[in-house]
């Protein structure tokens, strides 16, 4: 018995809207997407759904307090709990330079969490 | 850093849209291009805009805000764009002068070519749409709450109702949920979302914060701090539903509810706005109704998409070079004539040199004390003697005219000026 599933994409800003067709718990067929990425989208969304996440950690002596931060792929959705805790327990010194690794394998995800940005000590 | 008295082309506002008109106004050959920015670094809103899905289309890259914001940041100085800080423009005029306000050179007035307005947009406020009620503190802008909870470290919420389903709105529904509040919904007064449906998916749905459309708040209440909200439902004509009010307990409302552009310095500056968009009438070139005047991004009209803020700071940046450009070379064809040994004044006080080469042009004067005997009036460069006029006397009582004829004009399109001096023979 085939069932429908209606997702938004998200992989970029355009939304399409698309229709997941899953049988006995395989995703059979994807209808309404426009790029390889909406196809990608709508097949992971059924059986390994992901997101990128972005946040921040603190920062001694920054030109900020905080340094923003994001994971380099788009991690598990059921671990982003997990992961944000994890990343929760990182102070970083300043300076800081855009795309250093803050967290290495996130969680054992095999996805790094750079900065998003050069964070100057303070002046 | 020293400031120049005249810039080819001068952004105001360094968030994307004025970079970008910065880097393509340097890359077309405009010679002196200097930002301003009123805050202490560089980048506008991206800095606090610390979630990705910025550059998807430009870079090809899904970065966050802030990352989106140093790449061209880092190309920008990378060309020699002067960048000043902490200085707020107070007064642009119509023949593109600048009055601003800076913590390091104070009252300065600058003089451009060629402006390109990328000031970006605010947030409509509680006031703008006026919701009834008591007045205490935890009524934010979605962005006031991004700011606080992204770069200064602090967390305004513990619980949280959203008016609006606007973008900002919905990622701050995320980012308080991040970092432990508790979201409890997000209201939207149409009969559908005014953000992005991506963001519907990964901020509101993903972390079960309900919406519920035409839906507003009907009354705040609290006295120091906000205590509750009441929310109710609206008709099509956004008439309040009696009997669907609901008081939804919380400690803050955040207002995400629409952008109006930032446009006090253009209406300044005598630049036309649209009542739609509240942002300049454009042209396909983003100039302005005042002519060298251009405008790019929020400023203009509030865009989805960086990217796209992007682009337009491009195409604004490269036709205000050009204009700058079309400016100087004007400029540079006329040449001052200074009154030198025993001339008071010259008419005319500038010449157009091309025009030396189509007819003789007459220079009048009068001179500053009278000579009694015969003279030189001998017209210069500095260096070389172009013409000379042989008189009995001068007196300050009759004009003296020199005719530069077109057989000078060699020796004039070399000059950068021309000088008179009347000296005894």
């Amino acid at each position: 018995m085939a069932e429908e599933v209606n997702l938004i994409c998200t992989a970029c800003p355009q939304g399409c809207t698309l229709t997941a067709v899953i049988e006995n718990g395989e995703v059979i067929e994807v209808r309404g997407y426009n790029c390889k990425k909406g196809l990608d989208y709508g097949v992971a969304e059924m059986t390994d759904p992901r997101r990128m996440v972005a946040t921040t950690v603190k920062v001694k002596n920054g030109f900020h307090p905080l340094l923003p931060v994001y994971t380099e792929r788009p991690v598990p959705k059921p671990l982003i709990p997990q992961i944000l805790d994890e990343i929760r327990k990182v102070e970083v010194t300043a300076p800081v330079k855009m795309k250093s690794v803050i967290v290495e394998n996130v969680l054992g995800t095999g996805v790094n969490v750079l900065a998003s940005r050069d964070m100057p000590a303070k002046q | 850093m020293a400031l120049k008295n005249i810039y080819d082309v001068v952004v105001v506002g360094s968030g994307p849209g004025g970079v970008a008109a910065a880097i393509e106004a340097k890359k077309n050959g405009a010679d002196d291009v200097l930002i301003i920015e009123r805050d202490y670094e560089l980048g506008g809103i991206l800095v606090q805009c610390i979630h990705n899905g910025f550059g998807l289309e430009l870079l090809k890259e899904d970065l966050p805000g802030p990352a989106y914001a140093q790449h061209f940041i880092e190309e920008m100085l990378s060309l020699g764009v002067e960048a000043l800080l902490n200085t707020m423009v107070l007064d642009i005029t119509p023949n593109r002068h600048l009055f601003v306000s800076s913590k390091e050179h104070g009252y300065v007035e600058i003089e451009a070519r060629a402006i390109v307005l990328a000031m970006g947009c605010r947030e409509r406020t509680r006031p703008q749409i006026r919701i009834p009620g008591m007045r205490p503190n935890g009524v934010f802008t979605a962005g006031t709450a991004q700011r606080w909870v992204n770069v200064e470290g602090y967390m305004p919420a513990k619980d949280v109702v959203i008016l609006g389903s606007g973008d900002i709105g919905m990622i701050m529904a995320r980012r308080l949920t991040f970092e432990g509040a508790k979201v409890e919904r997000v209201l939207e007064i149409q009969s559908y979302l005014s953000g992005l449906s991506r963001n519907l998916v990964q901020c509101l749905q993903d972390y079960n914060i309900p919406l519920q459309l035409n839906h507003t708040v009907k009354r705040i209440m609290g006295k120091n701090r906000v205590e509750a909200v009441e929310a109710v439902q609206v008709d099509e004509k956004w008439n309040f539903i009696p009997g669907t009010e609901e008081i939804i307990p919380c400690d803050t409302l955040l207002l995400s509810v629409g952008l109006i552009p930032e446009n006090e310095l253009s209406r300044k500056a005598g630049v036309k706005l649209d009542p739609i968009t509240g942002g300049p009438y454009v042209d396909e070139t983003f100039q302005t109704n005042v002519p060298g005047i251009f405008a790019a991004g929020n400023v203009v009209h509030v865009y989805d998409l960086v990217d796209w803020v992007s682009e337009a700071g491009f195409e604004a940046g490269k036709r205000a070079a050009q204009y700058a450009i079309s400016l100087r070379n004007a400029e540079a064809r006329y040449i001052p004539l200074k009154a030198g040994k025993n001339v008071r004044y010259v008419v005319p006080h500038k010449l157009d040199k091309s025009s030396l080469a189509q007819e003789d042009i007459r220079l009048q004067m009068r001179v500053t004390r009278p000579i009694e005997q015969p003279v030189w009036i001998e017209v210069h460069d500095g260096e070389n003697l172009i013409t000379r006029k042989a008189e009995k006397y001068v007196r300050p009582g009759e004009m003296v005219t020199v005719v530069l004829k077109t057989k000078n004009y060699s020796d004039v399109s070399k000059a950068n000026s021309l000088t008179i001096d009347i000296n005894p023979r």
